[in-house]
């Protein structure tokens, strides 16, 4: 198996592993977690095709990745912020208890 | 620069997520998670992207995961949490929906022809990344610095406690 492919593979499986967690738990914390890794899978895939590119982008996948690093942080701030004023209002992190918009 | 070594830190990196995202407490979960960046950083690092791959350590396991420590620290319910009971069968759903997702991207993965050039790959130089972030990549670094900065004040603004913003506004 060369390598190309192995990466996509590996990038595959974290994103599986990503989706399945935000569908099955029930912790917000946890289903943010699950959001990081798929945005990995998503970065190991652009560094695989760069590293491996016919004749591409010569910076293309590395700045690409950098943005994508710095949008994942501003992501999980405002997530993690949004956790928790929800748990201030509803004393729990948990997505199921969460299903009213009123305030 | 295929290894032996490469194909085991991409199976640590897969069990480690793996692991990180069945544990049942949260705080658990957290340094599992971490033990899965660090290994995607170290593949980068074999493909040959070393400036991507100390990034990643600074910003997801210096930042984000310190960042979901505290978020867990300050809605404490961390404990184990009460959610198999009720959702288990919707739980069979999801994750037979996450394994269609995975084999059907490895399918792809598997019956494409994507072809391989490894030949002459220069790594990319800190000097390199920087002059393209300061002349191609302009704008977009100008446009993340301004999103950077809205999501970060959207965040103290959020997690501000109600009460103090309002007490604040009339003092």
């Amino acid at each position: 198996m060369n390598p190309l492919t192995q990466c996509l593979l590996v990038s595959g499986a974290l994103f599986g592993i990503g989706l399945a967690a935000i569908l099955v738990r029930r912790n917000a914390i946890m289903a943010l977690l699950g959001l990081e890794l798929m945005l990995n899978a998503g970065s190991l895939n652009f560094i695989a095709f760069w590293r491996f590119r016919p004749d591409a982008e010569p910076m293309g996948g590395v700045v690409f990745v950098l943005f994508a690093l710095a949008i994942a942080a501003a992501e999980a701030a405002v997530g993690l912020a949004l956790i928790v004023a929800i748990y201030r209002h509803f004393h729990s992190t948990n997505l199921d208890e969460m299903d009213r918009l009123k305030g | 620069m295929q290894s032996d070594f490469f194909t085991l830190v991409c199976w640590g990196v897969m069990a480690a997520a793996a692991i990180a995202m069945m544990m049942r407490r949260p705080v658990h979960a957290v340094l599992v998670f971490v033990v899965s960046l660090v290994g995607l950083a170290v593949i980068y690092l074999q493909l040959r992207a070393e400036f991507v791959a100390f990034a990643q350590i600074l910003i997801s396991v210096g930042a984000v995961a310190i960042l979901v420590v505290f978020t867990l620290l300050l809605t404490r319910n961390g404990g184990a949490e009460a959610e198999l009971k009720r959702t288990a069968g919707s739980a069979i759903v999801g994750l037979a929906m996450a394994g269609l997702v995975m084999g059907c991207i490895g399918i792809c993965v598997l019956a494409s022809s994507a072809v391989e050039t490894s030949g002459a790959v220069t790594p990319a130089t800190v000097r390199q990344i920087g002059e393209a972030l300061m002349t191609q990549y302009i704008l977009p670094l100008e446009v993340l610095g301004l999103l950077l900065t809205a999501a970060l004040m959207g965040a103290v603004i959020l997690a501000m406690d109600p009460a103090r913003r309002h007490n604040e506004r009339k003092p």
